[in-house]
């Protein structure tokens, strides 16, 4: 095992700051992409956006998908995207990724408009974690520094770094038939992260799992993305989970998706889960976007 | 063990019945033909016993047969499913001729490719490797795009090239479709070395036991007919059972 704190190639000199969560995540965001020889080097300046979309128009056969969909997220926040089943999130994020070319429309991930310079740099999190069967919890971590020729060795220390940190200690060997629901999320979301991308679109990364692992899921996702913070698009049809894990949410309409409404979650939250998503006002929040999602599925 | 123990039993009462049934005359009286045409099983074994260096030298003979087409299927089928999974054209053109080449009656094909090639190997393994292709190669071939589509597009965000996804996923996810079309091939392979041992009627001492037991056909030795069976029959589960076996050790994952 190669000891801890080696994570990325530099030093983190941010761990003291982290309170300052909006200032910080631009400056480490940059730092990590200046590092991966991407971007410039860190600067402090105003979050801006890291994804922006406009416009956008697509469809499935002589099905419009989505019609007129503008959306922004800025660099290092949570965007929620809920909505009722089959309205395009999934669609959204693929084309976010640069996975398809929507019909109409724009889509920037940090500056870069073609479905190349999105899939460079957006990482995709599928609704199931799509495991390979014969790989290793650590192999599947680390598939996409191997993808980008590292050795299987150096591959596999950069992935075991974070296995402790992920709860997964003592399973880097496992396959992932031996691994829980919840720890076969945790190596995948891991796989996500060590793709050294920074915008992450999670599709539904939960939703597998049964309601105690979710709430654990959801609260260990918190945490991970505070130490960690990445842009995030993130669609899910539960509520409570985007209100919970984003800084702002967007309830879309059935298809054609377009946004009703949008939510700010106020930043200081109530330390825990439980504690906040009893809050009164995270409660007000919660009825206000079952209100919209109602209004929309009509 | 209890899986063993059934089919165990019931072969056990089948062979006492076949036993007491040819040793008394009484299937060759109802058949109305002479009692050594209808051996008994211990006539088999004691046949087998007393052929055994002549039995031991065509059974090796088939066996090479049998493994040498096999490994040519599988060689030329797992490349062909390669190619064929990786080229929309090369499955476009080819798919279809595949499945039509399975209508081909081998049995036509086979006394064809004898006046061509003559009676050596190499026709021999021809007909084997013709007959395992089929289920190896479509098998792979479906295998091949049994890849759940989520995953690919993970590993598209993950910066996997097509090359990368191939062999990290695609390969993979086919092997266990490759290894069922390898036990079909490999149960198949036998048969069609004893037809294609038939139908080149090698004059040669030993030309396995597929011409073994046509030669004994035509002099009445049913005894030793059958043991020449017995051994077909062990050499293809001896096989089914080495692949399964080899199979339990790659796929470890499932």
């Amino acid at each position: 095992m190669i000891p801890r704190g080696r994570l990325f190639d530099f030093p983190d000199p941010f761990s003291q700051v982290r309170e300052v969560r909006q200032d910080t995540t631009v400056v480490r965001t940059e730092a990590r992409d200046f590092a991966a020889g991407r971007g410039s080097p860190p600067s402090q300046q105003e979050a801006t956006a890291s994804v922006e979309i406009r416009g956008l128009e697509h469809r499935y056969g002589e099905l419009t998908t989505i019609r007129e969909l503008d959306l922004s997220v800025a660099s290092g926040s949570v965007l929620g995207l809920v909505g009722p089943s089959g309205c395009g999130k999934s669609t959204l994020l693929e084309l976010l990724c640069g996975l398809q070319e929507p019909v109409a429309g724009e889509i920037e991930v940090r500056g870069g408009g073609n479905a190349a310079a999105r899939l460079a740099s957006c990482a995709f999190m599928p609704q199931r974690d799509v495991l390979l069967p014969w790989l290793s919890a650590l192999d599947n971590a680390a598939l996409a520094p191997r993808n980008r020729g590292a050795g299987r060795r150096r591959a596999r220390a950069e992935a075991a770094e974070l296995f402790e940190r992920f709860g997964l200690a003592g399973f880097e060997r496992a396959l992932p038939r031996e691994l829980s629901g919840g720890m076969r999320q945790r190596v995948a979301f891991l796989r996500t992260l060590l793709s050294g991308k920074p915008v992450l679109a999670l599709d539904e990364p939960f939703a597998s799992l049964d309601a105690i692992t979710r709430a654990e899921m959801q609260a260990w996702l918190a945490r991970a993305l505070e130490d960690d913070p990445h842009t995030v698009v993130m669609v899910t049809h539960d509520v409570e989970e985007a209100l919970y894990l984003s800084d702002r949410v967007l309830v879309l309409s059935a298809r054609p998706a377009r946004v009703i409404d949008e939510i700010a979650v106020p930043a200081p939250r109530a330390p825990g889960r439980d504690a906040t998503v009893t809050d009164p006002e995270f409660v007000a929040l919660r009825e206000r976007a079952m209100a919209a999602l109602r209004e929309g599925m009509r | 063990m209890t899986r063993w123990l059934l089919p165990a039993a019931v072969l056990t009462t089948l062979v006492a019945a076949w036993q007491v049934a040819a040793s008394t005359g009484a299937i060759a009286d109802a058949l109305a033909i002479e009692p050594f045409l209808f051996p008994s099983p211990a006539e088999i074994a004691s046949s087998m016993w007393e052929d055994r260096s002549l039995l031991a030298e065509n059974a090796l003979v088939t066996l090479k047969v049998v493994l040498l087409g096999f490994l040519c299927a599988a060689t030329v089928g797992l490349a062909f499913a390669a190619a064929l999974h990786l080229s929309n054209t090369l499955r476009h053109a080819f798919y279809p001729l595949l499945i039509a080449s399975q209508t081909i009656p081998i049995v036509v094909v086979a006394p064809i490719l004898m006046i061509w090639f003559g009676f050596g190997i190499g026709p021999k393994l021809a007909i084997v490797a013709l007959i395992c292709f089929f289920p190896i190669t479509v098998n792979t071939i479906d295998g091949l795009r049994s890849v759940d589509p989520e995953s690919i597009k993970t590993m598209r965000t993950l910066d996997a090239s097509r090359r990368q996804i191939f062999h990290r996923v695609e390969m993979p996810t086919a092997l266990p479709f490759f290894f069922s079309g390898a036990r079909i091939a490999i149960a198949v392979a036998v048969i069609a070395t004893v037809f294609a041992e038939w139908a080149s009627s090698d004059a040669s001492a030993a030309a396995g036991l597929g011409d073994l037991i046509f030669e004994d056909l035509a002099r009445l030795e049913t005894a030793r007919i059958f043991a020449a069976t017995v051994i077909l029959s062990a050499i293809a589960i001896v096989l089914f059972g080495l692949i399964a076996l080899a199979e339990r050790r790659v796929v470890r994952w499932r």
